[in-house]
Formats: structure tokens, C-alpha cells, sequence
């Protein structure tokens, strides 16, 4: 693979946004994007545990190729996550308790963030080196961060209006995101492909 | 499960995953697959049946360790139960059909952080002979294989004037693309809930519910 670093960046964050173009990481984007000064710091924690669970996914999958023991993938890299995420996690507790009670259950919950395990099972599939694969947790991270601020700025918006009861909830969170996502769609081309 | 009710038949077990709880349309759980993979009848098919065989397998060895796996490390064990299965449907579906292995793609693998899978291991299987934790996950898995199957098919249809591939309105017709691309996804899921939503609230109109029920 020889894409630029460049072009992996800003295809990542917008043409091929995690979010609104791949559907990945999607429970908490409905889950946490109610409020702006929540949906920052999930972006930064989900951001930091994706370029962690790449490094270390990248590192897993040089050792798996060369035992030969490919069929190991999947699972070791889940652990590595679920391990970065308990790091994040204490971390966070210990630092700032607010922020981790404002966040809640989402936090564990990031284990079974499809992104996480999204990044380390793309760059494995495309065959990306050490810096390409950097770059794609990194974009990945903010890509997600920037849907998921996008998302909230719009919600809390959306809280001044009236809104007929029936359409209410997720039906309405579905709309915005699929408007959002058409949005998006303006980018495509822009970057590496897939 | 539902509060007050101690033991429910076989049977509710089973309904409960394909109406009541229906992890799709009611739980609105599992997101990622759902909205990714359905752009056509044949991928929702093969990915919820897919899905269905991971929840089965995992929820039956669950249930059956659930006394001996200790408490603490409870979750940890489940994702790795789960991983496991996973990897079996993956090389399983390369073997069967190439076409489809391509066509899911990573969305196989990711099964593994399906919040439906580990929701169910951790909310009923656990705590369930494995008789019934079987019948809830079959109920589960088929309730969100009709629920990948009302997306896929309407993206279809409308994306691409076909279903299951074969061609529904002649060659005149001008496909919609905007249901095969990404934003279709999220309409036509929204579309599905507003409906249910209309459903239920001209329910509730018709007929109010006595307090506790609902």
C-alpha cells in the first residue's frame, strides 16, 4: 500500500468518516451526543484509546503473523482494548471524577466501541506500516470526535424546538444523522479511497 | 427480562426477542452492523444469521459455565467466549460463499462488540438454565435477523429496484441511490421507528393502558 500519509488523514476524517460514512461507533455517538461539554471528552478518551489499541494491534499482528497463529487475531486484540480501555478508565477516576460520572457507562463501554476494534481490523486488512497505521487511529479518533460534536451542537439546538411527540427520541437522533451523513457525502473522493 | 414476571414459559422466552425486545426496532442495540451491512435482502440475511450463531453458541456455554466463571473477571470471559465464536463464523463463512465473506467484509469480525450479544450474556444468560437462555438467544438472534431483513429489504427495493437480486419494476426503473449509500441507512432505520412510534401511539390513544403494564 502506498497511500500518503496526508491522504489516509483527510480521508479518514471526512470522506470516509467512521461515523456518518462506515457506521462504526454508532451507540455512543446516539448515547453521549446530548450534551456539548460530554461530547468532547468522549471523543478525546475514544480518540486516546484508538491510536493505543492500534500501536498495540500493530505490534499483536507482526507477533500472530509470525507464529503462524492468525486465527488468534480477533481475540487478542480484544483484550488489548478492553485493557487500554481499564487504563483510560482508572485514569480518568482518578483525575477527574466528575468527568467520569458525567460519562457514565459509556465509558467501559468503549471496549465494545465498534471504532476501537474497527481501526485495528482496518489497518490489518489494508496492510498499513508503523506511521500509516498512526495516522488512521489518529484521523479515526478525530473523525469520530468531530461527528460526535457535530451531533450534540445540533441536539442542544434541537431542545428549543418543538417537536411532535411521535418523532421524538432515536426516530429524530436517525434523521439528523443520516442529514449529517448526506452532508458528508459532499467530501467523497476526497482522500484515499477504500 | 420483564420486572414481575418470575418465570416465563418457553415460549415467552422466545417471543420476547422477535416482538417485545426486538433488539433492532426496540433495544435500538447493535447499531453498527445493522446501518452497514444492509444494503441489500442477501447481506442482512447472511450477517443476522451469522449473529444469531454467535449469540446461540456463546449464550449455551455461558449458561452452562455460569457458576464456575467468578464474578470479577464475569465480563472479561464473556468477550473472550464471544471472540471465539466469532472467529469460527468468520473462517466458517469463507469457507461457505467467498461472495459473502467479501461483501461483509470486516463486519464479521466486528460481531464481537455487537451490544446485543454481550448484553444478552451478561442480562439473562447468566443467570438462566441453558434450556432457556437457548430459546431467549434464538428468539434474539431471529428477532434481529427480521429487523436486518425490514432494513435490507427496503434499501433494496428502493436503492437498486431489486430484491434478493432479482430485478421487481423492469429496466425502466431509476434506482434511488441515496437508500444504497450511507445516509439511506440511517432514513430508512429512522423511518421504521417513526412508524412504530405512530403504531404505539394510536394504541395508546385507542386504548390506555392500566398503570404498570407498557
Amino acid at each position: 500500500m502506498s497511500e500518503s500519509l496526508s491522504s489516509i488523514f483527510v480521508g479518514t476524517l471526512l470522506a470516509n468518516n467512521f461515523v456518518l460514512a462506515m457506521f462504526l461507533g454508532l451507540c455512543p455517538f446516539l448515547g453521549v451526543s446530548a450534551r456539548l461539554n460530554t461530547a468532547l471528552p468522549m471523543g478525546a478518551a475514544t480518540t486516546f484509546v484508538m491510536v493505543v489499541a492500534s500501536l498495540c494491534a500493530f505490534a499483536l499482528n507482526w507477533l500472530v503473523t509470525q507464529f503462524h497463529m492468525e486465527f488468534l487475531r480477533l481475540i487478542s486484540y480484544i483484550v488489548i482494548i478492553a485493557s487500554a480501555v481499564q487504563l483510560v478508565e482508572m485514569f480518568l477516576k482518578k483525575n477527574s471524577p466528575t468527568l467520569f460520572r458525567a460519562l457514565g457507562i459509556y465509558l467501559p463501554l468503549i471496549t465494545t466501541n465498534c471504532a476501537v476494534l474497527g481501526v485495528a481490523l482496518f489497518q490489518t486488512a489494508r496492510e498499513y506500516n508503523f506511521l500509516q497505521a498512526l495516522t488512521f487511529a489518529t484521523a479515526g479518533g478525530a473523525g469520530f470526535t468531530l461527528a460526535l460534536l457535530l451531533m450534540a451542537g445540533l441536539r442542544e439546538r434541537l431542545n428549543f424546538s418543538t417537536v411532535p411527540k411521535v418523532v421524538q427520541g432515536t426516530a429524530l437522533s436517525l434523521m439528523l444523522a443520516g442529514l449529517l451523513s448526506l452532508a458528508f457525502m459532499g467530501f467523497a473522493g476526497l482522500g484515499a479511497g477504500e | 427480562m420483564i420486572p414481575g414476571q418470575k418465570n416465563p414459559t418457553n415460549m415467552e422466552e422466545f417471543l420476547e426477542g422477535i416482538w417485545k425486545q426486538n433488539p433492532v426496532f426496540v433495544m435500538v442495540l447493535g447499531m453498527c452492523p445493522t446501518l452497514a451491512v444492509t444494503v441489500s435482502a442477501m447481506n442482512a440475511v447472511s450477517m443476522g444469521l451469522a449473529t444469531t450463531f454467535v449469540l446461540v453458541a456463546s449464550c449455551l456455554l455461558i449458561s452452562l459455565m455460569r457458576n464456575i466463571i467468578p464474578k470479577e473477571v464475569r465480563i472479561a470471559t464473556y468477550i473472550l467466549i464471544i471472540a471465539t465464536f466469532v472467529t469460527v463464523v468468520d473462517y466458517l463463512i469463507q469457507a461457505i460463499s467467498l461472495a459473502v465473506y467479501d461483501a461483509l467484509g470486516a463486519f464479521i469480525q466486528l460481531i464481537v462488540v455487537n451490544c446485543i450479544i454481550l448484553g444478552r450474556a451478561e442480562a439473562h444468560a447468566s443467570k438462566t438454565p441453558p434450556v432457556k437462555a437457548v430459546i431467549n438467544a434464538v428468539g434474539m438472534g431471529l428477532g434481529f435477523t427480521i429487523g436486518l431483513l425490514a432494513l435490507g429489504g427496503v434499501r433494496e427495493i428502493f436503492g437498486a429496484g431489486k430484491l434478493f437480486g432479482f430485478s421487481l419494476f423492469g429496466p425502466d426503473f431509476q434506482p434511488w441511490v441515496v437508500m444504497v449509500l450511507p445516509p439511506g441507512g440511517f432514513f430508512v432505520l429512522g423511518a421504521w421507528l417513526l412508524l412504530f412510534n405512530w403504531i404505539d401511539s394510536r394504541k395508546a390513544v385507542k386504548s390506555p393502558l392500566p398503570l404498570g403494564e407498557g
